[in-house]
């Protein structure tokens, strides 16, 4: 007997899935805004992704094909826990290549191979609140929001530059989206917020704990905060993956000897493994170790 | 040389295999029963099924065979199961005044209609471990004696004759369903009080010890403590009356708290209120103390910025399923984040290090 037996489709009943498309429709009509939601406790802790793997559970229909990545790789031990939990209670197809996927659910990174129109992007979201560091109260924070109030966020980004030179965020960047909510894009780094903007797919954000869901429809107008004397500006490692020799996309930094040696290579695995599979190589990676 | 390691998923799986292993233990020693945990360890199942919210005695025990003994994680097993249940309705009031009292104790009169009744407790046994439990656990029957059963009346109600302490006003409203609809704030008494009852003990205690160190003090006096069986009522539309589904044991704390008079309010004597599933007074008595620490507001009393008073603070934080959760999930790799950190401190690093350069040529 499988799991799809035992549970319903995706697990969630039918009723709590409704009141999290609700939600998410709600977000989607009011993009960047943090509605609330009753989240359930679910099978995995708090923490471990239970605000996406509610909201992934609520869009996924038999006919999807799921990715799931965490830091940008899709064997990451919660990745692959996350995506066995959909294929055991939902029965759909998983994949790891970004482009034959109609959702992808995300911890920390968007997928560096661009998306399309009619892919989902659901994120993993620990903290929704961006000017929670600046004022713990809930019921604080959605006055300022309703009220527009955010000058203690560009305080905040101005106190940075004057103390360091730059604004010290380098990821959960905040953004502002279609002029009006500030938002956070969850813990992705900044080189990462280019992306959100003018994207073709849907983006959903959900944090389970805190039971707050909020999206960005396709093509939504998205800035990352700055002034005009200081312009945001996306970084990454001034490297090149070792492994496939791409220049634009993000790097992990691993550690491979005890004497301070380095490889730098794609967080994202399955745009480094494509690259390679096409021919690409970097200058760390000897030929007879291409994979398919 | 590195190449990205594959094999996340076996991994996993091997680590739950050693796991399961080490939750049975030296195979040489008997295998524990869930119908021992649940008669043997029973205030531990009872602490999982109140902090659980599911009253089920043999679940709670299950979960804390399965948890290896780690009772948030036991509770964890008991939240999860309880949410995918199906609901058939809610359940009348109980009516604690009709307790069948195993316990009952009142601080502030020495006797009183109903009596005091010690029940099984460990407040005047020696703290002495008893070597002898370690070799044969056999203990002679306890003394009965026949008891006629008689309403036992709350004592705060022979306060309320006399006006002496405010009165808790009948109050239909249907209470907020925590576990339905998300929490938001300000959160009226009901939702609080549904909170604690569920918070984590630990932290209830420790916020509760505060109040009486002197941050928000209440001046708390145990009006009464009793521990018992209710029967459990629900209407049945279909029928067009109530029936009786069941007994759940409760423990009840009401405490009877000093209060000089404020602003709105006439010197009098106040209520703060724990009940809480099975024998659990620890909690119970934290979560009154609680409970009349945060009712500061509607008692015009002065919010002198205790951490017990801040019901924001108390009630997002009071989850030990959403506190362990979030503080272990640090655990899990962060490594994206943490090169962008990296990138980050080498580029200040970098300028102040120029910075220092240039200040020592001029």
């Amino acid at each position: 007997m499988t799991h799809q037996d035992e549970y319903n489709f995706a697990y969630l009943d039918e009723q709590t899935k409704r009141m999290i498309r609700r939600a998410i429709l709600k977000g989607l009509a009011i993009p960047g805004y943090q509605v609330p939601f009753a989240s359930r406790e679910m099978p995995m802790p708090y923490g471990w992704g239970t605000g996406g793997v509610q909201v992934s559970a609520a869009v996924l229909t038999p006919d999807d094909t799921l990715k799931v990545i965490d830091q940008g790789a899709d064997d990451t031990t919660n990745a692959v826990s996350i995506r066995t939990f959909f294929e055991r209670t939902a029965g759909v197809e998983t994949t790891t290549a970004t482009t034959d996927a109609s959702v992808i659910q995300t911890r920390h990174r968007i997928p560096e191979e661009p998306l399309t129109e009619g892919q989902i992007l659901v994120y993993q979201v620990p903290i929704p609140e961006p000017l929670r560091f600046l004022e713990p109260r809930e019921s604080e924070t959605r006055k300022m929001h309703a009220l527009e109030e955010y000058g203690l966020m560009h305080v905040k980004l101005y106190e940075d530059i004057s103390r360091h030179g730059h604004i010290a965020t380098s990821y959960a960047y905040p953004v502002k989206v279609e002029g009006r909510y500030v938002m956070d894009p969850s813990p992705i780094p900044k080189f990462d917020n280019p992306k959100l903007g003018d994207m073709a797919a849907v983006q959903l954000f959900g944090a389970g704990r805190e039971q707050r869901i909020y999206a960005l429809p396709p093509y939504t107008d998205v800035v990352s905060l700055d002034f005009e004397d200081h312009p945001f500006e996306a970084s990454k490692a001034d490297q090149i993956c070792g492994l496939c020799g791409a220049e634009d996309s993000y790097l992990d930094e691993v550690i491979t000897d005890d004497r301070g040696g380095r490889l730098f290579c794609c967080s994202d695995t399955d745009y480094c493994l494509s690259r390679r599979n096409a021919g690409f190589q970097g200058p760390a990676f000897p030929e007879n170790e291409v994979t398919k | 040389m590195y190449v990205a390691v594959k094999g996340g998923e076996r991994a996993i799986e091997n680590a739950h295999a050693w796991l399961a292993e080490e939750r049975r233990g030296d195979k040489d020693v008997a295998e524990l029963s869930v119908a021992q945990i649940r008669e043997q360890l029973s205030l531990a199942v009872n602490r999982v099924m109140a902090e659980g919210s599911l009253y089920d005695p043999d679940l709670a025990a299950l979960a804390i065979k399965q948890s290896r003994g780690d009772l948030i994680e036991a509770i964890f097993l008991i939240r999860a199961y309880r949410t995918t249940l199906p609901r058939f309705g809610a359940s009348k009031p109980v009516e604690t005044a009709a307790m069948a009292c195993d316990r009952r104790i009142s601080a502030t009169f020495k006797d009183l209609p109903g009596g005091q009744i010690l029940g099984p407790t460990f407040d005047y046994t020696h703290r002495l471990l008893d070597f002898k439990l370690a070799a044969d656990g056999d203990v002679p029957e306890a003394p009965e004696r026949a008891t006629e059963p008689a309403e036992v009346p709350h004592v705060a109600d022979f306060l309320n004759q006399e006006g002496l302490i405010e009165e808790a006003l009948f109050d239909d409203t249907e209470p907020p369903d925590l576990t339905r609809e998300p929490l938001e704030m300000p959160a009226a008494r009901a939702l609080r009080l549904q909170a604690l009852t569920r918070s984590d003990e630990g932290f209830t205690l420790g916020l509760a010890y505060s109040t009486q160190r002197g941050y928000a003090r209440n001046h708390a006096f145990v009006g009464e403590l009793r521990i018992g069986s209710v029967p459990v009522e629900m209407d049945i539309p279909e029928l067009g009356f109530s029936v009786e589904v069941g007994e759940v044991i409760l423990t009840e704390c009401e405490t009877v708290n000093q209060f000089t008079g404020s602003k709105t309010e006439p010197p009098q004597f106040t209520r703060g209120y724990g009940l809480v599933f099975g024998q659990t007074e620890r909690k119970a008595i934290s979560m009154a103390l609680v409970d009349r620490a945060l009712r500061w507001e509607e008692l015009g009393e002065d919010n002198v910025g205790a951490p017990a008073q801040d019901a924001e603070f108390v009630l997002y934080h009071a989850d030990n399923i959403q506190a362990t959760g979030f503080l272990e999930h640090i655990k899990l790799p962060h490594y994206v984040d943490f090169q962008s950190e990296l990138e980050l401190v080498r580029k200040l690093r970098r300028e102040a290090g120029a910075a220092a350069v240039q200040e020592a040529a001029e």
